[in-house]
């Protein structure tokens, strides 16, 4: 049997940046805030600026978190493989034509997720919230050559 | 006995072994004379290449075809040899045995090579592909553009009035079933092929680019006359469906690469989505995985670039020869959405010209061409929202692909030397069975199917006579079922907050009802019929009804394949006249 995410999450000693943000930090004052706070949240709708036949632009927000802790919602699209450091956060649940489209078919507001350590997923057709730090510009990933614009780098997942 | 068995069992090896020799084209295969294709014989294992012997009609390769082929000692992933000789054209039609042999291994098959009629009968030629289009859809888009009056259509589509028809066999050369790549494909070459492939037979080798090619239509057209070529899809340009016009690949997932094929081929019109596959990779946005941009390599060969319906209006007000209209990343919006309930992507994008207006500029644009010209114009989104059951979307697009070839129609009455193609590439498990009328008594939605007498008629209404219901969720709506699916929640009403997603993946790639659609009022649970692996419903294997109008359109009759369509169209514009 596939380990659980969320057991293997919660195996791990659970940050104060976690634990404080389990417990309602954001509720807090700003002046009381440690610096580590929680991170961002960014919404998929927030990605891009400018959306047009020739291209996207990333918004400013996108812009502006570049390197920063965010915290993101959205679906695991179908992993390639069971288990793997990575995976695509889509917006909403994906789902496939294997003859009317190509894996290539995927929406263009897509994030992917590198994870700290590759695990098994089980987390597909349900709203994930995703940690990671973001990473913004065109990148080919050297082991599938998937090619993604916006990355959550050591990143952690866990049911919304 | 034992021997016996031995023996038995060794000839059953043999038989096995010999048979597993591959020649492409495969047997059967119909030829336009002098176009070109590429000759390969797969052999089962490594063989000498002094011991290989290609004969045609009994004489060697070489001599017949005027070139030698390659020896590939040992192919790429498997230990066996193969031998291929590109592009190879018969000049002269008949009959033609090809016979390989290798050691123990035999294999012929048969081709037949034709000419066709030395004077053509069409200058122009307008092939109207819908993609899925199924009878229920004819049906349904009458019944809802037209409404019904005793049992009598109030009015008719314009396909009603062609007066040739066809019934269209649909299969893939390795299954019953298809898919749109090989369907068009066999249309657009000639070819029969199998599943996912583009202008080429499936060969066995790992690469989707080497296997042995065909001549597509456009290529034949490039080859042999001064015509033009336009391409209109709601799809991706990239698409199956408009890559079978200009493709080689044995992946229609290859999108990337039939970008630049379509470049190689120029189209002198090219409208649709899919601007994703032309951006560089470092454009956001971008679906490619090269720095290539083929915006600026189209705009390079002397294409005017459209982005949106203003564009293309001015785009075609110019004189420039060439238009590039890329309109959406993806696919285009359907009707419903982009015309109606602004749903989808058209927040995002809400500038995308319909079907009818492409076709309209498209035929304009090749007119000028005093050579005449070859159009396909592809209603894509018949079988984009017939796969998730979205009957009402599929519906309205068939209205539109109706109302698109009524502009065919039109440009044949003042340019009666065209022929008009409408046709199928392949059928979906659509039927209508009644009508759901809510106020029906009974809780539950399926005491609201009215069946024989109780159906009646459904109370769309067109005020505005634009041909689409004024209102698509009426409160008697047609009863439209698939007859495969996955596991998926039925809501018995259309879609009005977007296109349907039936079924999505879990954990296990194993395809589960979506559940956002577990709580619409009265939507109950559809355990599936298909395997976990099926996504949507399935295309069907029945066959399609292809219909014809104009010059040369007697050429359709009774059964055809696909690859017999072809040579109705290259016969109509005598791309290979008989020579005495
Ligand atoms: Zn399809």
């Amino acid at each position: 049997m596939a380990a659980d995410p969320i057991l293997a999450q919660s195996a791990l000693p659970l940050s104060r940046r976690q634990l404080l943000a389990a417990t309602g930090a954001l509720a807090l004052p700003v002046a009381m805030r440690p610096a580590y706070a929680a991170p961002a949240p960014l919404d998929f709708s927030e990605l891009y600026g400018k959306v047009s036949v020739l291209g996207l632009s990333f918004s400013d927000k996108v812009k502006a978190l570049k390197g920063q802790e965010v915290a993101m919602r959205g679906f695991m699209a179908p992993p390639l493989k069971a288990e793997a450091d990575f995976f695509v956060l889509t917006e909403i649940p994906m789902s496939i034509c294997p003859f009317c489209s190509s894996d290539a078919d995927w929406p263009d507001n897509i994030v992917v997720i590198y994870l700290d350590r590759a695990q098994t997923f089980e987390q597909a057709n349900a709203l994930i919230e995703v940690r990671g730090t973001l990473e913004v510009g065109s990148w080919t990933d050297p082991n599938t050559g998937f090619v993604s614009l916006l990355r959550l780098r050591r990143a952690s997942f866990r049911k919304a | 006995m034992r021997r016996l068995l031995a023996a038995l069992a060794l000839s059953t090896a043999l038989a096995g072994t010999a048979g597993a020799t591959a020649i492409y084209p495969l047997d059967r295969a119909t030829i336009l004379a002098g176009s070109p294709f590429d000759l390969k014989v797969e052999f089962d294992k490594e063989v000498q290449p002094q011991d290989v012997s290609i004969t045609i009609n009994g004489q060697p390769v070489e001599q017949v075809l005027g070139k030698k082929p390659d020896f590939i000692a040992k192919e790429e992933g498997v230990n066996a040899s193969a031998v291929l000789l590109r592009a190879a054209a018969f000049p002269k039609p008949g009959t033609y045995k090809v016979e390989a042999k290798a050691g123990g291994e035999t294999k012929t098959v048969t081709w037949d090579v034709y000419a066709t009629a030395a004077t053509p009968k069409a200058k122009n030629v307008i092939f109207f592909l819908g993609d899925g289009l199924s009878v229920a859809h004819r049906t349904g888009a009458r019944l809802m553009s037209k409404g019904m009056t005793e049992g009598k259509a109030n009015g008719r589509l314009n396909i009603d009035d062609f007066e040739r028809m066809a019934f269209i066999g649909t299969s893939s050369t390795n299954a019953i079933a298809t898919d749109s790549a090989n369907t068009m494909s066999a249309y657009m070459t000639g070819h029969k092929t199998a599943v996912n492939a583009l202008g080429v037979y499936a060969d066995r080798t790992k690469s989707t680019l080497d296997d042995p090619k065909v001549e597509t239509i456009a290529e034949a057209i490039r080859r042999t006359s001064k015509k033009s070529v336009g391409i209109v899809t709601g799809a991706e340009v990239e698409d199956a469906t408009p890559a079978a016009v200009v493709a080689h690949t044995r992946a229609r997932a290859d999108k990337a690469d039939i970008v630049g094929m379509m470049l190689d081929v120029k189209p002198d019109v090219v409208l649709g989505g899919g601007s994703a596959y032309f951006l560089p990779k470092t454009t956001p946005g971008s679906k490619r995985k090269d720095d290539k941009d083929y915006i600026q390599l189209f705009k390079d060969a002397g294409y005017t670039l459209a982005t949106d319906k203003t564009e293309l209006a001015s785009a075609a007000g110019t004189n420039t020869g060439k238009i590039l209209g890329l309109f959406h990343p993806a696919n285009m919006d359907v009707t419903l959405d982009r015309e109606f309930l602004k749903k989808g992507t058209v927040e995002k994008f809400p500038n995308q010209p319909g079907l009818v207006e492409m076709t309209k500029v498209a035929l304009n644009q090749l007119a000028k061409n005093p050579d005449g010209f070859f159009l396909m114009v592809e209603g894509a989104s018949i079988d984009k929202m017939s796969h998730p059951m979205d009957w009402e979307r599929a519906l309205f697009e068939t209205i539109e692909f109706d109302q698109a070839v009524g502009v065919g129609i039109e440009f044949l009455k003042t340019h009666p030397d065209t022929l008009i193609v409408v046709t199928g590439d392949h059928t979906h498990g659509i039927s209508i069975i009644g009508t759901i009328d809510d106020n029906k008594p009974g809780p539950d939605m399926r005491d609201k199917v009215g069946v024989y007498a109780d159906a009646g008629f459904p109370n769309y209404e067109d005020k505005n006579g634009d041909g689409f219901p004024d209102k698509v969720d009426v409160s008697r709506r047609l009863a439209v079922f698939a007859s495969n699916y996955p596991d998926y929640y039925e809501t018995w009403r259309p879609k009005m907050d977007g296109p349907f997603d039936p079924a999505v993946q879990n954990e296990k790639k194993q395809y589960v009802a979506n559940e956002a659609y577990k709580n619409v009022p009265g939507a109950t649970f559809r355990e599936g019929n298909l395997p976990r692996s099926a996504d949507t419903a399935v295309h069907a294997v029945d066959d399609v009804v292809l219909q014809a109008t104009g010059a040369g359109a007697d050429g359709f009759k009774g059964y055809m394949e696909e690859s017999d369509v072809y040579r109705v169209l290259v016969d109509v514009m005598a791309l290979a006249p008989a020579k005495n």
